[in-house]
């Protein structure tokens, strides 16, 4: 995703924040932006207009006799409540997390809530996307107060009908009462006065006692559970238009090849083919950002399946360009020699490092590298567009649907208001989702043949077509003092890029810790060129350095002969802050060195840390925490590693930090589960490898989703602290798979330095 | 060419190539849109029905292939004693994240009870091994396939009685 400009965002949020009278340009500038910030960044600036938006307009949601108190609820003469769920469903929960907010304090019974998605409408909605684990910390406050305001002109409504003050009413499962007179009405027959009603001042509406709450914290299931298991269309894979075509769209293996020639007249002429056609990429495409259309050749026909078998006849010859010179045995080739060097620029430097290792007791040197990693959602990237009259619609299973209609307006030339985008259910999202392509693609090919086209890829063309997650290399060094204790640390992080600039998702910071903690610290970046997309892959950045770091720290502690947990215990030191890579101090996103002491010690002591001894041999713990998207997470892997080299996962202990609220206990559970199982699927059978720029990886039977046999028990444990409720789709993965690597190490005395693990070197 | 197959209790006839694998005669000639579309060559599961009882891979079963067999798809499970014990157990455990394999998962664990209804972690592990759920929702697949399987014995244990 786009770094986020902090100064425009301020700018923009200050426009927006004038009051009813800001511009909706204003506005929507604002909300452009906040769409792609991540973590809590301006966390106060984008709660404000959430609110406005929310309230300013309630025209779209009145439907079938019921009426809208607001952009997100509105009431049925009967009582039943439909709220609307504003933000992507890629299994993240959010269809049933966010409306839980908003019910809890309109104070409805949730078996008499119905849940709508949303389409995309930014003015309405504010920001709508998924990423970042990015919707609790940015929704949680502004749609508890939705759902008060409603509440409060429902109050209204009931207390003007009975000439009384409002304040001597209360409300309970969408009845208001009046305990005086012993009178009630239902919200159902309070609707339409209700939303006559003046609007509340947000700000000043009257929160529930979170002590009182009744619906969030309680363990809620999905929402579409039921339309899920008996296999009802729910994903865009299952999207169905009069008149609709199939397409499928054939792209050179190598990332930024163009059509020289292709045999498409002869193509036309196959049973059931409608259309096939060279479409030629867009002027906008970089190279290692293909957004929008890349060239390729369309194969449009009355069903996929003949689409499919049409493309197996397809002869096409392709200028492959200069990525075809790259690979992944090149880069690491390349990794190693600029690492003899200096690196190309500083990120950090603290101290003097090259001093304080000459003097150091011990010195720990290694290297470390991981791979090229692809999204593999299970629904492989698809769209269903009608292009008719200079307007298109889209039904799209987009995680950012907000860019996806501005790509395609430009793709089409057409205007943004010209676009419209029904989100459906995703299968997956990862990230993947956050980029459009398949979305520019769709709308491309409907409008050149002039119907509605349903676009779908085959598994190869997901997994060769991706936005990776990009491979990088560590060469770390640490100094250890006489006692043990870490006194200089280096890293030479070689990544890819240009011009200085790392590529989408490959950046490190210079507050990545052990920054801070260290003395003498040196970040140092050196990028080699890249002709690979790239881009966020659930926990971006940290699902890499996590392992890199935190594996490396493992081999300090040892070096140090110190108990793992204990030395992370000493290096974090005091209860304190540690200011984030902005610079300026800012609650949620500052390393809060407590709140990672109080999730290891705790992840410890449930794992039964101090009994490790008692282990089998080749059986063994590893500990590591992470801190990111806003949450603090610390976990402990066991796993048994069998003289044949193979892994066995038996358990995984996950402690977290994710503030004073977990909304639905149910979703958190089987996310941070979900989460931990991601990373050690990749950790033992996933890369993509890069050979003359293409990937060479087609199927699961080369990237190796985990499966059921692999997956071991999890126990899973919140702390409950006074901080704002922050997301969980993302934090609970990046330290599962140091944790394990750590394991190994424990177990075998193997050290894992590169992913994914090869279990042949760890024979007995 | 013409083909008249079962599916889900009913005869349905589809006029389409030989070669077209079941998944898409499903999905898109008889608008059966449960089973799904993930790898194309059987590593994955999402596409899984039941093949005169037995857990089949639709996406490479050509529609040639399917003869008089009797086919049945997620959409069919609420009639099945075990089917809709399965389905309630994924409610009731809060099973699906993003849902995409469930279906594939319910046909899979469907076939794994009516031939053992009362199956170890690790026959359910072996069973179930060739469906892949992206979301990792293994622990609770594990979970509702023996919370179905107990539900089911104390069925047959009443009717017994």
């Amino acid at each position: 995703m786009t770094v986020l400009n902090a100064k425009h965002a301020a700018r923009a949020a200050a426009a927006s924040a004038t009051g009813a009278a800001a511009s909706m340009t204003s506005r929507r500038t604002f909300l452009k932006v906040s769409a792609v910030a991540g973590g809590g960044l301006l966390l106060q600036a984008v709660l404000k207009p959430l609110m406005q938006v929310a309230m300013a307009d309630s025209t779209g949601a009145a439907a079938g006799g019921s009426t809208p108190l607001n952009a997100f609820i509105r009431i049925a003469p009967d009582g039943l409540v439909t709220i609307m769920s504003k933000n992507p469903e890629i299994g993240q929960g959010i269809k049933t997390m966010l409306p839980m907010v908003i019910a809890e304090e309109l104070d409805v019974d949730w078996k008499n809530v119905r849940i709508e998605q949303a389409p995309l409408d930014a003015a309405k909605y504010g920001e709508q996307y998924a990423g970042g684990s990015t919707a609790t910390p940015h929704n949680y406050d502004p749609l508890r107060r939705v759902g008060a305001a409603g509440r409060q002109m429902l109050v209204a409504a009931a207390a003007q009908t009975w000439n009384v003050a409002p304040s001597e009413c209360r409300t309970q499962s969408g009845v208001v009462h009046h305990e005086k007179s012993g009178r009630s009405l239902t919200y159902g027959a309070l609707a339409s006065k209700a939303a006559g009603q003046p609007v509340p001042e947000l700000d000043s509406v009257v929160l529930k006692d979170p002590k009182t709450f009744r619906i969030i914290g309680r363990p809620l299931p999905g929402i579409d559970n039921g339309k899920v298991v008996t296999g009802q269309p729910l994903f865009g894979i299952d999207v169905t238009v009069p008149g609709m075509l199939y397409a499928v769209f054939e792209k050179c293996p190598v990332f930024g090849g163009k059509v020289r020639s292709a045999n498409v007249t002869a193509l036309k002429t196959l049973s059931g083919v409608r259309d096939a056609f060279i479409v030629r990429a867009s002027e906008a495409n970089r190279n290692d950002d293909p957004q929008g259309l890349n060239d390729g050749v369309a194969i449009v026909a009355k069903t996929w399946w003949a689409a499919n078998q049409a493309r197996r006849k397809l002869e096409v010859t392709w200028d492959e360009g200069p990525t075809a010179a790259q690979s992944s045995e090149g880069f690491a080739r390349n990794a190693t020699g600029l690492a003899q060097g200096a690196p190309a620029a500083y990120l950090r430097r603290d101290g003097d490092v090259a001093a304080s290792l000459r003097t150091a007791a011990h010195v720990v040197e290694a290297a470390y590298s991981y791979p090229f990693l692809a999204h593999i959602t299970l629904e492989p990237q698809n769209c269903t567009a009608r292009f008719r009259e200079g307007k298109v619609v889209l039904w799209a299973p987009t995680q950012n649907p907000g860019p996806g209609a501005k790509l395609v307006a430009a793709t089409l030339g057409i205007k943004e208001s010209d676009v419209t985008v029904n989100m459906t259910r995703i299968g997956g999202g990862f990230g993947r989702r956050l980029r459009n392509d398949f979305m520019a693609e769709a709308a491309w090919i409907s409008k050149q043949v002039g119907a509605p086209v349903k676009l779908l890829w085959n598994r190869q063309d997901d997994m060769q077509h991706d936005f990776y997650r990009p491979a990088g290399f560590h060469f770390f060094k640490g100094g250890l003092d006489p006692a043990g204790a870490l006194v200089a640390f280096s890293d030479h992080f070689v990544t890819f890029g240009h011009d200085g600039q790392p590529v989408n998702s490959a950046q490190l910071t210079a507050t990545e810790f052990p920054a801070q903690l260290v003395p003498n610290l040196e970040y140092g970046q050196s990028l080699m060129e890249l002709g690979v997309p790239t881009g966020p892959l659930r926990a971006p950045r940290s699902n890499a350095l996590a392992f890199a770091f935190q594996s490396f720290i493992d081999e300090l502690a040892y070096q140090a002969g110190q108990d793992p947990v204990e030395f992370r215990l000493t290096l974090l030191g005091e209860r304190r802050a540690l200011v984030n890579d902005s610079g300026k101090p800012d609650a949620l996103r500052d390393f809060d060195t407590g709140r990672m002491r109080d999730v290891l010690s705790r992840v410890a002591e449930l794992s039964g840390w101090s009994q490790r001894h008692t282990l089998p041999a080749r059986t063994a713990k590893g500990v590591a925490f992470y801190f990111s998207h806003l949450g603090y997470f610390a976990e402990v892997v066991q796993a048994t590693v069998a003289p044949s080299g193979e892994i066995r996962l038996d358990q995984v202990w996950i402690v977290g930090d994710i503030g004073s609220q977990v909304i639905n206990p149910s979703g958190a559970e089987t996310q941070a589960q979900g989460a931990a199982l991601d990373g050690l699927g990749a950790a033992l059978g996933q890369a993509i490898t890069i050979d003359r720029g293409r990937v060479v990886q087609a199927n699961f039977d080369s990237v190796k989703p985990l499966r059921i046999d692999q997956a071991p028990p999890i126990e899973v444990h919140f702390l409950t602290t006074d901080h704002p409720p922050t997301g969980l789709g993302e934090p609970a993965l990046p330290p599962v798979i140091p944790a394990l690597c750590n394991a190994i190490f424990a177990a075998t005395g193997k050290r894992i330095r590169n992913l994914p693990i090869d279990t042949q070197a760890l024979k007995a | 060419m013409a083909y008249t197959i079962a599916v889900n209790g009913k005869t349905r006839r589809v006029d389409v190539d030989g070669d077209t694998p079941l998944l898409w005669v499903l999905r898109d000639e008889l608008g059966l849109k449960g089973s799904k579309f993930g790898c194309g060559v059987g590593l994955c599961g999402a596409c899984t029905v039941h093949v005169d009882g037995k857990a089949v891979r639709s996406c490479t079963l050509p529609i040639s292939n399917v003869g008089s067999a009797t086919i049945a798809t997620i959409e069919g499970m609420a009639a099945d004693p075990v089917g809709k014990r399965l389905q309630e157990a994924w409610m009731e455990l809060d099973v699906p994240q993003c849902g995409y394999c469930q279906a594939g998962q319910i046909m899979s664990a469907g076939a794994l009870l009516a031939k053992n209804p009362n199956p170890s972690d690790a026959q359910i592990d072996a069973a179930m091994t060739g469906n892949v759920c992206r979301c990792c929702t293994y622990i609770r697949i594990r979970a509702a396939i023996k919370k179905a399987a107990l539900a089911g014995n104390g069925a047959a244990m009443v009717g017994r009685s």
